[in-house]
This record gives structure tokens, C-alpha cells and sequence, in this order.
């Protein structure tokens, strides 16, 4: 049984348009996939969509966890079982800073755990573990003060969103073109720190434009996606491929004749 | 009829921790309603000088011949003749916590005020209805000459003082409220602080009312002397009852030129009481005066803590919370006067509708002619959760000098359903992901208060904020 199940996953905006057209697509711990497809293709839909993102609507197909459709969870309850979005966006929430908001994170995670029971993080615990984290990402200390998002430079928010999946330790985390605003040394570190949580707790699927994060992280699997669909898979190659040639060869035949 | 604490809770959805109340077995209690004998029976019961009973009198006349307001807020719900206007619980002030009736001694051990005396307050005033029931001050303050009395007992031991400024601030006829409060005041705090001592710690009065229909008129007078500093914390809760209660206080402060004063109110009547206070605090040269001001409960709140700027360099600050849940009406804000030349203010206001619930600013920013180089900043961020709440801005600006630097801004907003996701998807509830918004929204204020006060702010506002989603 597969971490993650998507079969057959149509997903529509709330005026009805589709924009996921049928996707199968399975993750274990242990593994990254790449997803890379052109821009307006569907990609962050597709990561909404498994997040639980209420502006849109499943209208077919199934998204298991553990072998158990999650499609009636709320995303707080996704998270509690083990999924992890980096958005590609990541909005601010001004007045609450890094540290007091991932310290309610870890409280909440863990009191989903703990069966509804509230089994908070100990306070020198969390901030050894803050610590070492941001150490490890190269996040600057003060950030830990900072308000949550706000202000930050492009770069700044994608390191924050790796810091939030370090210290949560999803099982599945989907990373939504983490490496777009990320300079070179980041980019690495970043990578570093991913491909260092993937392993038999940690499956990651990973949204990106470029090669060179994938040079890093190493994917077991590489996803063309097209128009809502993955339309080739393949493994790293299938990315130098990409790279080398365009989306072009891999665009769909149009349906109906239609250009 | 009794009603127990578990009733109590029950009815308001686990939103008012204060619920509770304890038997009345009192040493007095005046009848109900308002006439020059009971205005007489209390300055008599009190036995205070003539001038004091005359002003008493005074102020009943002018209270009976103003009418109500018509602006602000729904105040036709009061019925001023089911009021207690003074109950006097205890025969004598204790100076111990163990020395005060078990149950009123219960009263504060549940609102955790004996250990924050032990722990970071300077000196503590405990009102239980109309007089304060315990009072206590460090004894090196006492020393060093400050003063930390009940208003009565000021009154009693400071006569001179008391006389030279009390209703010069805020005269006895300068709304209806304030009329009401100097004809039947009856506790409160009396603090002056020497020149140039600075007291480190808070001193906190806290003020609870217990009985049904209740009116708590209490009166506080604070003078800072030149160059000296305090910071004086108030809280408020009472019990919830069918019927309201009446919260009228009227609150003066003189500080004198460079001395500061920071005054602080955590504000969490019951969803049943009327809270109409006046507050006026006056500025000399290089003074300044601050106002934190978080108003959570109460069901309708008229509340504008206002600083005259009276002596060149003054500066003033007003920095107001409020929290309007279902049935509840804020109407607070600030003002701010210039008198004299280089002054400067900020008013930041922020408010959170729920449920229902109405918050208003109103706020007065007043130039004087003459008051060149006057800065003043006003801020007002409303914040509202659901659509049946509403918010309104009320800025009212007079400025008669031309060399002035004045800021207006106001923003309305509502919490994102991005932001919630964002935060859910992190695993916190919508409830928590909430909560955590409104927190951030009034972070700027609470970070200025000490932590204690910072915790129990949020701590309010979490209890607010429960059950309020989804
Ligand atoms: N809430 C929405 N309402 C309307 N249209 C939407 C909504 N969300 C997404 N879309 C549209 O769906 C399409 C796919 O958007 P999506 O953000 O998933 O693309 P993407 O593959 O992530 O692109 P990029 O590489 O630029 O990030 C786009 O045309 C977008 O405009
Ligand atoms: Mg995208």
C-alpha cells in the first residue's frame, strides 16, 4: 500500500472550470517524484487540491493516504496525517512570529497524536530543536523573531517553508517550486535538507521548473504534466530531456481537431 | 434565584471563565434606585467632609438635568431606578488576604490576584462592589513618600490633596456620566508619586462586581509628580446575571512635567454590564502620558481615554484594544488635545467583531491655535470575522493651528481564507488558525504590556475566540 494514492484526480475551480484532468500518481517514503510542467499547467492546483484547499472541488477520482481516502479531511486534519505543503506562495501573518507559530504547529501536530489530548513541546526542547534547524538551513537567528512571512524576501520565505517541514516531519511533503527565488547556496542547502528527510519516514513530491534543484535532490521519478495531466514519466533523464528540448514535444495531441 | 457556576458557564459557551458569584451577606447595602437620600446616606455612611457632600448633591442635579446621550451607544436599556448604587460589603479594609470573608477571599484566589501580588506587583487595591475590600503597598514605596490608598481612605488621610484636584479634570458636570459617578463614587484608587521616584513594578487595582443590578461607581485620582513614574493596571470582571449592571468610573490623572504615566485596563465585564467611563489625564512640559486600554467584555462599552497636552514637548498615547462578540457594542477610542506647542500623539486603535458583535472608534483630535509643531498620528485597524458583525469609524478632527503634522489612516479588514488555509495546512484548527490571526492583529499592543498582562491578554482573547469559527 502506497503512502500516498492519487487515481484518476479531476479537480475544478469553484466557477466549474477543470483544471486537474485525471491524474494517477503513487508516493512512498523513500522516494521523490519531480513534477515539472509548463506555467498554468495545473501543478500548484494539483498541490492545493491534496492539501484540502476549500476553492476547490474534487469532482472525480480519489486521494488515499495509507490506503484511506482523505478527501473528507479539513487540510489541519491532512496535516495531522503526515502531509506537508511549501507553498509556492507563501502568505504573511503579521503579529505572530516564526518561533511562537511553529511552536503551535508542533502543539497541534502532536496533540492530533496524542489523540485530542494536548501534549505540548517543552519549551528548551523546542528551542534546541529550533536551533538546530535553522543552523542546519542556514536560517538567521532573528528570523526565529521575525513576523511570520512578513516582509520577507522571496528567498527568505522558501527557507522558512523548509524550516516549518523540518520541524514537523511530514511524511509526505510536496514542494511547490521551493527552488523559484532561492540563490545558488540556498538552493543547495535547501536541497541538502530535503533530500536529508527523505528516507523510510518521508516521501517528497516535488513541483519545479529547473534541472538544477533536481540535481540536488536527486528524484526517483520525474512527471511530465501538461494541460492537467501527467502525460510521461520517466526517471531523472526524462528532466535533461525536458531541459534540453521544451515542454513542445510533449504537449498532448489536441482533442477534437481543435489547435 | 441562585444561579450556580455551572449554569452560569453553560450559558455563555465556556466564553466567561468569571462567571461565578458568591452569596451576598453584606454589612450594607443602599435600596434601590437614586435620590438625594441615598446620595446623602452614602457621603454620611461615609462620613466625609461637608465640601464633599455638597459636591455630592451638586452632581445629582446636574446628573438628573442632563439627558441621555443620543450618540455612542444603545444605553435605553438602563434603568436607573433598579440600581444599587452602593454596597458596602466588609465593615473594615483588610490588610491581608486572610483577613477578608472566606468567600470574598475565594473571589480573588479564583481571579489569581494574591499570587500576582506576590509575584510582580508593587501594590495591589481589591474593590469588591462599592469599596475596596484589601489594599497593600510595598512598605519601601511607603517610604519613599507614595502614596497608594483607596479613594476614601484618601480622602479620609489626604484631605488637601484630594481638594485640590479631584473634579478638576474631569468637572463633575461634564457629561451625564461623569455627573452620576460624582454624586454616588465610592471607591476607586488615590495614588501620588513624589517627585523623581520611579516605581518599577505595577500597581494594580482590581474591581469586581458581584451583586445582581449592581452599580459600581468607583473614582481614581492619580498624580505624578515631576519627573516621576508609575504604571497602574486595572482589571474588571463580574458575574453573569439576567439583568444588567451599571459600571460608571470616572478616572483623573495630573502629570506633572517630565514625569510619566502609563495606565493600563484589562477590561472583561460580563456580557451584561453597562461600562460608561470617563478618563482624562493631563500633560505638562516634556510629560507623558499613555493609555492601554483592551475592552473585552461588557455589553455595551462607551470608552474614550482622552490627554490634554498642556505643556510644550508633552506626548501622549493611547493604544486601544476592543473585542465586540455577540450582543456586545464597543464604543471606544481616544482623544487627544494640544494645547501647547511641540506636542506630539498617537492613537492606535484596534478592534475585532464577532458573531455579531459591533465595534466602533471614535476618536477627537484637537489642535489648539498656538500649539505649533503639534504631531499626532491616528491608526485604526478593524478587524471583522464573520458577516453579521460590523465596525465604524468615527474621527473627529478640529485643528485651529496651521504648523501641525497630522496622520489619519484607518483599514478595515476580514481574515483571509489564504491566511487560514496557510495556517491549517500547518495542522492548526480553523478555530486555532483564527485565534492566531486576531492574536497577531493586536500584537502591537500587546507586546507593550508587561508579560503577565500580555498572557492573560491573549489568553482572553483566545477564550473569545472559541467556538467562534465554523
Ligand atoms: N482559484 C482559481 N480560480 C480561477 N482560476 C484558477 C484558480 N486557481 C487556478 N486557476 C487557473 O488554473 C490554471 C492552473 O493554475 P496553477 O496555479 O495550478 O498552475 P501551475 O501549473 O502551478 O503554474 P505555475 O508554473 O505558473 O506555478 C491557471 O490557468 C490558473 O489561472
Ligand atoms: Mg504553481
Amino acid at each position: 500500500m502506497a503512502l500516498l494514492e492519487i487515481k484518476n484526480l479531476h479537480v475544478s475551480t469553484e466557477d466549474g472550470t477543470e483544471i486537474v484532468r485525471g491524474v494517477d500518481l503513487s508516493v512512498n517514503t523513500n522516494e521523490v517524484h519531480a513534477i515539472m510542467g509548463p506555467n498554468g499547467s495545473g501543478k500548484s492546483t494539483l498541490a492545493y487540491a491534496l492539501m484540502g484547499h476549500p476553492a476547490y472541488e474534487i469532482t472525480e477520482g480519489d486521494i488515499l493516504v495509507d490506503g484511506e481516502s482523505i478527501l473528507e479531511l479539513e487540510a489541519d486534519e491532512r496535516a495531522q496525517r503526515g502531509l506537508f505543503l511549501a507553498f509556492q506562495y507563501p502568505h504573511a501573518v503579521p503579529g505572530v512570529t516564526v518561533a511562537s507559530f511553529l511552536r503551535s504547529a508542533i502543539n497541534a501536530v502532536r496533540k492530533a497524536k496524542a489523540g485530542g489530548e494536548d501534549d505540548p513541546i517543552k519549551i528548551p526542547e523546542f528551542r534546541k530543536r529550533l536551533d538546530a534547524a535553522m543552523k542546519q538551513l542556514k536560517v538567521p537567528k532573528e528570523m526565529a523573531g521575525r513576523y511570520l512571512n512578513d516582509g520577507f524576501s522571496g528567498g527568505e520565505k522558501k527557507r522558512v517553508e523548509i524550516l516549518q517541514m523540518a520541524l514537523l516531519q511530514p511524511r509526505l511533503a510536496v514542494l511547490d517550486e521551493t527552488d523559484s527565488g532561492l540563490d545558488i547556496d540556498a538552493l543547495r542547502i535547501v536541497a541538502g535538507g530535503v533530500r536529508e528527510l527523505v528516507g523510510p519516514e518521508m516521501g517528497a513530491l516535488v513541483i519545479t521548473h529547473y534541472q538544477r534543484i533536481l540535481n540536488y535532490i536527486k528524484p526517483d521519478f520525474v512527471h511530465v504534466f501538461v494541460d492537467g495531466r501527467i502525460v510521461r514519466e520517466g526517471g531523472p533523464e526524462l528532466a535533461e530531456q525536458l531541459e534540453a528540448e521544451g515542454y513542445e514535444t510533449f504537449t498532448p495531441e489536441p482533442v477534437g481537431g481543435e489547435a | 434565584m441562585a444561579t450556580t457556576e455551572t449554569q452560569v458557564v453553560g450559558e455563555i459557551g465556556n466564553e466567561y471563565r468569571y462567571g461565578f458569584h458568591d452569596p451576598e451577606d453584606y454589612f450594607f447595602k443602599s435600596q434601590r434606585g437614586l435620590t438625594r437620600e441615598v446620595v446623602a446616606a452614602i457621603s454620611e455612611h461615609k462620613d466625609e467632609p461637608q465640601w464633599m457632600r455638597d459636591f455630592r448633591l451638586k452632581s445629582l442635579e446636574y446628573f438628573e438635568a442632563r439627558p441621555m446621550p443620543e450618540w455612542g451607544g444603545d444605553l435605553s436599556g438602563i434603568d436607573f431606578d433598579n440600581i444599587y448604587y452602593y454596597i458596602k460589603p466588609t465593615e473594615t479594609q483588610a490588610k491581608s488576604w486572610e483577613d477578608l470573608p472566606p468567600d470574598i477571599k475565594q473571589t480573588w484566589d479564583r481571579l489569581g490576584i494574591p499570587e500576582a501580588e506576590r509575584k510582580f506587583l508593587a501594590g495591589v487595591g481589591a474593590q469588591y462592589e462599592s469599596e475596596v475590600v484589601y489594599h497593600k503597598l510595598q512598605a519601601e514605596l511607603e517610604e519613599k513618600g507614595v502614596l497608594f490608598l483607596d479613594m476614601d481612605s484618601g480622602l479620609r488621610e489626604h484631605e488637601d490633596l484630594v481638594r485640590q484636584y479631584f473634579g478638576t479634570i474631569i468637572p463633575q458636570n461634564d457629561n451625564k456620566f461623569a455627573a452620576l459617578n460624582s454624586a454616588v463614587w465610592s471607591g476607586g484608587s488615590f495614588i501620588y508619586v513624589p517627585p523623581g521616584v520611579s516605581i518599577e513594578m505595577p500597581l494594580q487595582a482590581y474591581f469586581r462586581i458581584n451583586a445582581e443590578n449592581m452599580g459600581q461607581f468607583e473614582r481614581t485620582l492619580i498624580i505624578v509628580d515631576e519627573g516621576a513614574y508609575v504604571h497602574y493596571v486595572e482589571g474588571c470582571t463580574a458575574p453573569i446575571y439576567t439583568t444588567d449592571s451599571l459600571h460608571s468610573a470616572v478616572v483623573e490623572i495630573i502629570v506633572k512635567p517630565g514625569a510619566r504615566c502609563r495606565y493600563t485596563t484589562i477590561q472583561n465585564w460580563s456580557s451584561n454590564v453597562y461600562n460608561l467611563v470617563t478618563k482624562r489625564a493631563v500633560a505638562y512640559e516634556n510629560a507623558t502620558m499613555e493609555w492601554v486600554d483592551g475592552n473585552l467584555g461588557s455589553k455595551q462599552t462607551m470608552k474614550y481615554p482622552a490627554i490634554w497636552l498642556m505643556g510644550e514637548g508633552a506626548h501622549g498615547e493611547v493604544l486601544s484594544i476592543a473585542f465586540a462578540g455577540e450582543g456586545q457594542h464597543q464604543d471606544a477610542g481616544g482623544k487627544a488635545v494640544h494645547v501647547a506647542p511641540n506636542t506630539s500623539s498617537v492613537i492606535t486603535s484596534k478592534s475585532i467583531s464577532k458573531n455579531g458583535g459591533r465595534s466602533s472608534y471614535r476618536g477627537l483630535l484637537e489642535v489648539a491655535k498656538g500649539a505649533t509643531g503639534a504631531r499626532s498620528k491616528v491608526v485604526c485597524d478593524a478587524l471583522i470575522l464573520d458577516e453579521e458583525s460590523r465596525t465604524d469609524t468615527y474621527p473627529y478632527i478640529r485643528i485651529d493651528e496651521n504648523d501641525v503634522d497630522i496622520g489619519h489612516e484607518a483599514t478595515v479588514s476580514k481574515i483571509g481564507e489564504e491566511q487560514l488555509f496557510y495556517l491549517m495546512s500547518r495542522g492548526l484548527s480553523e478555530a486555532e488558525a483564527a485565534a492566531m490571526i486576531v492574536s497577531g492583529f493586536v500584537e502591537p499592543i500587546t507586546k507593550e504590556l508587561p508579560l503577565e498582562y500580555a498572557v492573560e491578554m491573549n489568553r482572553l482573547i483566545q477564550l473569545q475566540m472559541e467556538g467562534s469559527v465554523g
